[in-house]
């Protein structure tokens, strides 16, 4: 068969579902090797040199070329609900501009609606996506409300539906946010039954306190959408995320990192031996926040998006050079495309202008350009971050993520060398803008084969809608919970074994125990609390006026010894 | 010439731990320890600067004396007398002199004058005698000109610093019915035993209950009881209208400027985020300082509740329930709120290198934050929770708790020394063991709080000076200019200058001392330090311009202590945040008008918690109506009119035909 080979790719017989990929150079997270790969039925069933495959196959000549496995974007918004409308890219639009790029997996969220159940959301979906999506994708589920309900729909989901990574949100005041207690009470929950969170890391609170400051100076274009969120405030939901995983023994997943504050507080924790994983989007690591300040409305509203891109220039370069040093971990493009005229809906309140940008096409390419052209990162690293690590995450592996035996047959033949222009006018998304306009970018992919099909050749897209599988993904994965489990057997809590105290008690009011102090003396309105877990309050109500001021409690210097009658050595303090 | 040969010598008596540092201490093998020498090793140099200039205070001596003969050339070519007096004697017989010397010539009047002494203030040491009269510090210099029948006071070129200032106390703290077994007697007296001149008490108001009420409780009850002057701090407990009339006329009118507010006591004390907010902006405004009790009170109810939940209920569990990581979230947290009111903060209680880490971080980020350690997370550690004496375990209870790590009095005490915590606070709440007894079945229970205002001021010697890390000068800014000028007292505290309150110690820095509950000044029958040795302490204490420790005795008189009323818009703080202020404003972009086509959205879901009859939870309680701005912006009204309509892919939404299109195209 060694005399086909020719220039380019060629198609020896177009009917079998066979395909044989000679002479590229197989790049795995581990290593890079030159063999060739023989697939069947969507699945990769030889990998080695001089196969012996049944006749009639398809041959692709990869010409020592990089065949790398295909993209996993683990976060996306296509067709997602807002206001009465949805985001112009659809399933069957965003996967198309995600196989264009080298993407051959998609990982969208479901956002039910606060108080609705998650399950009926899921449904709705998976309906969607089954109908258009052309490659795999699976699904997150965000948690918007918090109770008995959820709690056992979640479990549902985790056991039965094939979720297991659920997205909570520290911002969105009102609407999404959970408090501290919530939080703690679903990540000890999905601790124990080994699903992953993910966080939308930004203090809520601070954020509408700062929007209402704003819009009071008159500021109410897309710059006081920065303005109003400064990194820090990412940076300090992300340490605050970090502390109650840690407390809780959670993995613990950052979704969206864009600034370097926020970046280097996931490195720190990962220092300090946390099990955290971050992941910047293709726009953080391609464009910065100083477009928010364009004197084109248009322009500078379609970078809205939260946490919003840092208005310092560094950012990308940093957030590159995190990624490739395993500081971050995976990433996705969260691509969630309005049209102008929807983020229009904000034209005179930021606030109210819808949050998403593209980018599920570019981010294989920009990585490339920005992180190993630059020589930051090696090929190998290139395929952990943008789908190996993923596929890992997502407990997918080694199905997704590797070229092996027996792996699905997402490939792509990766072109280094090419180079094209991001623009609006050839992207596969419907948006009529990109926030990437006029950049230069370095490798794209030159064949692109899903579920052992090739879908993207000679800059041709072939891809049909509703051939896209959902694939179910299992709690407990490796990647996350082997130390988890580990610190779980080490961190058991024990009390010190000690005789009874039983030296004298001091008299103290207990009618306060348990019960608010002296609930009529408070006359804030705001402060009502229902009755549970006020374990804390009992602990430490001051009760009643203390008018032991003009009685001495005991005269000075007198020490209270033990009681007459009892044992010492309880309660001596030598 | 015999002045500088002298200092010469003195010099060579007082660095010896600078020349092999860490010897003098218990724990010479700690490896990080010695990291941190290479930074401090410049101090030995520092010395050779501070004793001479003495030329800024001349103008102030000649005006004191106005009517005297000579000015400073004179002055100085007289030599002091203490110096030809003690001339001969070597460093080994002036102490004992010291200790046998001091004569008081005529004992009745108020007139002090302090010969020989040097003089050690936060920025320079230096030779000088200190004449004190009314209380107040009347002259500062050499061969000083004083009425007869003062009483003298023989230095013997031991180190006069500021009175110390502990700027956190809790002398009449409420708890269930009962009280601190330290009232303000009890308390100021311990204080002035250890070197301590000044406290600032805190207020804890019950939650609804008026502030001023308790102010002016807190305040009778200090008048009638101090034995020093004193100053208050009015604790927050809750956040709402009626208290920001209160906070004005505390700070304008009853001489407050600092506020705690907490973040820990879940449903009793805790404030929201968006309270906090409110608060700091508030405080801001009124020129204050905010006083952080930073832990994360939501974290700890659940935490508590676990830990109950799994039978644990002795001390141990208060360590294992709150630990040091949401410290660190809660100071982490109060840092991005005190940045972005552009508020300052100041953190009380730091207990862990993690906290302090992130308190040092910020202040190289620029932030106007103060950290303040305490004795105990000074000097100990939080290992004696597992102890298994119960009573002993329960006396180390407070919040947030002492580290478990044995390393952090090490690591705080270096912080301290290079600046990045400013201020020690003793924290002293004392609890007798029958009252934190109260807690015996359950340590959430167990009354919060330490003893060490006696301690402090020998501790940080002990622990920062003695061991190399910290200089003279470095001490007195921690124990009491710092704190002087936060809280703005300065220079009225916190400095020996003319003018200055005689608030005065002289420091013995080799005095050893063994700290037990049977010599101790505080009312309790324990003390967290018991059995520990502690290098340095006070010789002689003058508070007010009156000798009140004096050949280890006490002589105080209750209820003499002042109020001292502090003003607020502290310059050592709030000239930064001025600047920043001016320079702060955000600024909008002038654009054209957006003149695109607008998608239609429908009307009714906006301003409105999309759907609320599906709301299953009842936890989830309705937020008022107010600040909603993001709730609108987001709503996801369930499924959509046009769910149904499939979108033709690639169909684009231009300019409408009529419409400009130099504004809204894109390229």
């Amino acid at each position: 068969s060694a005399g086909h080979a020719s220039q380019g790719c060629v198609w020896l017989c177009a009917t079998s579902d066979r395909l044989l990929i000679k002479g590229g150079r197989i790049v795995n997270d581990d290593q890079s090797f030159y063999a060739d790969i023989y697939m069947e039925d969507g699945l990769i069933k030889q990998i080695g040199d001089n196969l012996i495959v049944p006749g009639g196959v398809k041959i692709i000549e990869a010409n020592g070329k990089m065949v790398i496995p295909g993209g996993i974007d683990i976060h996306t918004h296509f067709q997602m609900p807002y206001r009465g409308t949805t985001t112009v890219d659809d399933f069957s639009q965003g996967t198309k501009a995600a196989l264009a790029g080298g993407t051959t997996m998609i990982v969208d969220h479901v956002i039910p609606d606060p108080g609705s159940s998650l399950i009926e959301a899921f449904d709705r979906w998976r309906e969607w996506a089954d109908e258009k999506a052309c490659c795999d994708y699976s699904l997150h589920v965000d948690i918007t409300h918090w109770n008995d309900s959820v709690k056992q729909e979640v479990e549902s989901l985790l056991k039965e539906k094939g979720v297991n990574s659920f997205q909570v949100y520290m911002a969105y005041k009102d609407l999404y946010q959970m408090s501290n207690s919530e939080l703690y009470e679903i990540f000890t929950f999905l601790g124990e039954m080994g699903g992953i969170v993910q966080v939308h890391a930004e203090n809520g609170e601070i954020i509408a306190e700062e929007q209402a400051r704003m819009l009071q100076m008159g500021i109410t274009g897309p710059e006081g959408h920065v303005l109003s969120r400064p990194e820090e405030l990412e940076a300090e939901a992300v340490f605050r995320a970090i502390t109650i995983a840690s407390q809780t023994n959670c993995p613990l997943y950052v979704t969206k990192v864009m600034s370097k504050s926020a970046a280097d507080i996931i490195s720190q924790a990962r220092k300090k031996g946390n099990v955290v994983f971050g992941e910047p989007i293709t726009a953080s690591l391609g464009t910065d926040g100083t477009h928010y300040w364009s004197k084109n409305w248009a322009k500078a509203a379609s970078f809205v998006t939260s946490p919003p891109l840092s208005p310092d220039p560094t950012t990308p370069d940093y957030l590159n050079t995190l990624l490739a040093s395993g500081d971050l971990t995976l990433t996705g493009s969260a691509h969630c495309a309005f049209s102008v005229a929807q983020k229009a809906i904000g034209k005179d309140d930021f606030t109210q202008i819808p949050e998403g940008v593209n980018g599920v096409e570019e981010r294989m390419s920009l990585i490339w350009d920005k992180a190993v052209v630059t020589g930051k990162m090696d090929e190998n690293t290139f395929v952990a971050v943008t789908s190996t690590n993923a596929a890992k995450l997502l407990n997918l592996y080694p199905r997704k993520g590797r070229i092996a035996v027996g792996s699905d047959s997402d490939l792509v033949i990766w072109d280094s060398d090419a180079i094209r222009t991001v623009t609006a006018k050839t992207h596969h998304s419907a948006a009529e803008y990109n926030v990437f306009e006029g950049m230069e970018l370095r490798g794209a992919p030159l064949v692109v084969i899903c579920q052992g099909k090739i879908v993207l050749e000679d800059g041709k897209l072939q891809a049909t809608a509703g051939s896209g599988r959902f694939i179910p993904c299992s709690p407990f994965p490796d990647f996350a919970y082997k130390r988890i489990k580990a610190r779980k057997q080490l961190a058991v809590l024990r009390a010190v074994p000690r005789g009874m105290y039983d030296g004298p008690v001091s008299d103290f009011s207990p009618m306060s125990r348990g019960g608010t102090p002296s609930a009529s003396a408070r006359t804030s309105p705001t402060k009502q609390t229902p009755p549970v877990r006020n374990l804390h309050q009992s602990g430490f109500s001051l009760a009643g006026a203390p008018s032991t001021e003009e009685t001495p409690i005991r005269p000075a210097g007198r020490r209270i010894v033990v009681p007459p009658g009892g044992r010492s050595n309880i309660t001596s303090l030598s | 010439m015999s002045h500088f040969e002298r200092r010469c010598n003195k010099e060579e008596d007082l660095p010896v731990y600078l020349a092999r540092p860490g010897s003098a201490s218990q724990s010479a093998s700690q490896s990080p320890r010695q990291k941190s020498y290479g930074m401090f090793s410049s101090v030995e140099g520092a010395f050779e600067n501070k004793s001479i200039a003495l030329e800024s205070y001349c103008a102030q001596r000649k005006r004191s004396r106005s009517r005297g003969t000579g000015g400073p050339p004179g002055s100085r070519s007289n030599g002091p007398q203490a110096r030809s007096f003690f001339g001969g004697t070597s460093a080994a017989d002036s102490v004992r002199l010291c200790v046998s010397l001091p004569f008081h010539l005529v004992p009745q009047s108020d007139r002090l004058l302090i010969k020989g002494g040097r003089v050690v203030n936060d920025d320079l040491s230096f030779f000088a005698d200190i004449y004190l009269e009314d209380g107040v510090i009347k002259q500062l210099g050499e061969n000083l000109i004083v009425p007869g029948g003062v009483k003298i006071i023989e230095a013997n070129g031991r180190m006069v610093i500021p009175g110390g200032i502990d700027v956190n106390t809790c002398l009449q703290k409420p708890y269930l019915g009962t009280q601190t077994v330290d009232d303000f007697f009890q308390g100021t007296k311990a204080a002035l035993a250890g070197g301590t001149t000044m406290i600032v008490d805190h207020v804890t108001p019950q939650p609804g209950a008026s502030l001023l009420q308790a102010f002016e409780k807190w305040q009778e009850a200090a008048d009638k009881k101090s034995c020093c002057d004193y100053s208050l701090h009015v604790d927050i407990p809750h956040w709402h209208e009626g208290v920001k009339e209160e906070l004005e006329v505390l700070v304008q009118e009853k001489g407050i400027n600092s506020f705690q507010v907490y973040m820990a006591y879940k449903d009793l004390y805790q404030m929201t985020d968006t309270q906090l907010y409110e608060a700091f902006s508030f405080l801001k405004e009124l020129g204050a300082v905010v006083l952080v009790h930073a832990e994360n009170g939501d974290l700890i109810a659940q935490e508590q509740s676990k830990i109950l939940g799994m039978g644990i209920t002795g001390p141990e569990g208060h360590a294992l329930s709150r630990p040091e990581e949401l410290e660190a979230e809660a100071v982490f947290r109060a840092i991005t709120l005190g940045n972005r009111v552009n508020c300052p903060v100041y953190i009380t209680k730091v207990m862990s290198k993690s906290a302090a880490d992130i308190v040092a971080l910020s202040r190289k980020k620029g932030s106007v934050v103060f950290g303040e350690p305490i004795t105990a997370s000074l000097a100990t550690d939080g290992t004696h929770y597992w102890s298994k004496n119960w009573a002993k375990a329960a006396a180390f209870v407070m919040s947030p708790p002492l580290s478990p790590d044995p390393t952090t009095p090490d690591h705080l005490n270096s912080l301290l020394a290079c600046g990045d915590l400013q201020v020690v606070g003793s924290a002293h709440c004392a609890y007798s063991t029958s009252q934190k007894a109260i807690g015996k079945d359950n340590f959430t229970l167990i009354p919060e709080g330490t003893n060490g205002v006696e301690e402090r001021m020998s501790f940080v010697w002990d622990k920062a000076v003695a061991v190399g890390k910290m200089d003279e000068n470095q001490f007195v800014a921690v124990s009491s200019t710092n704190a002087a000028k936060i809280f703005n007292l300065y220079p009225r505290k916190g400095r020996i200058a003319v003018g200055s309150d005689g608030d005065i110690v002289i420091w013995d820095p080799d005095k050893m001392k063994t700290i037990t509950a049977k010599t101790q000044q505080s009312a309790v029958e324990y003390n967290i330090f018991e059995g520990m040795e502690c290098r340095g302490g006070p010789l002689v204490v003058i508070s007010q311009g009156k000798i009140v420790y004096e050949d280890g005795k006490l002589h105080v008189q209750q209820g003499v202590g002042r109020f001292i009323p502090r003003k607020p818009f502290a310059d050592y703080i709030y000239q930064r945040i001025t600047m920043r202020s001016k320079t702060m404003a955000a600024r909008g972009v002038s654009r054209g008008m957006y003149d695109g086509p607008v998608y239609d959205i429908p009307a009714t879901p906006k301003y409105v918690t999309p759907a609320p009859s599906t709301k299953t939870s009842p936890a989830k309680n309705q937020p008022p109506p107010i600040r909603n701005l993001h709730q609108s912006n987001f709503s996801l009204s369930g499924a959509q009119v046009d769910d149904n309509v499939p979108r033709r892919s690639g169909h684009r939404i231009v300019a409408p035909p009529g419409g400009r299109s130099n504004i809204t195209s894109l390229g």
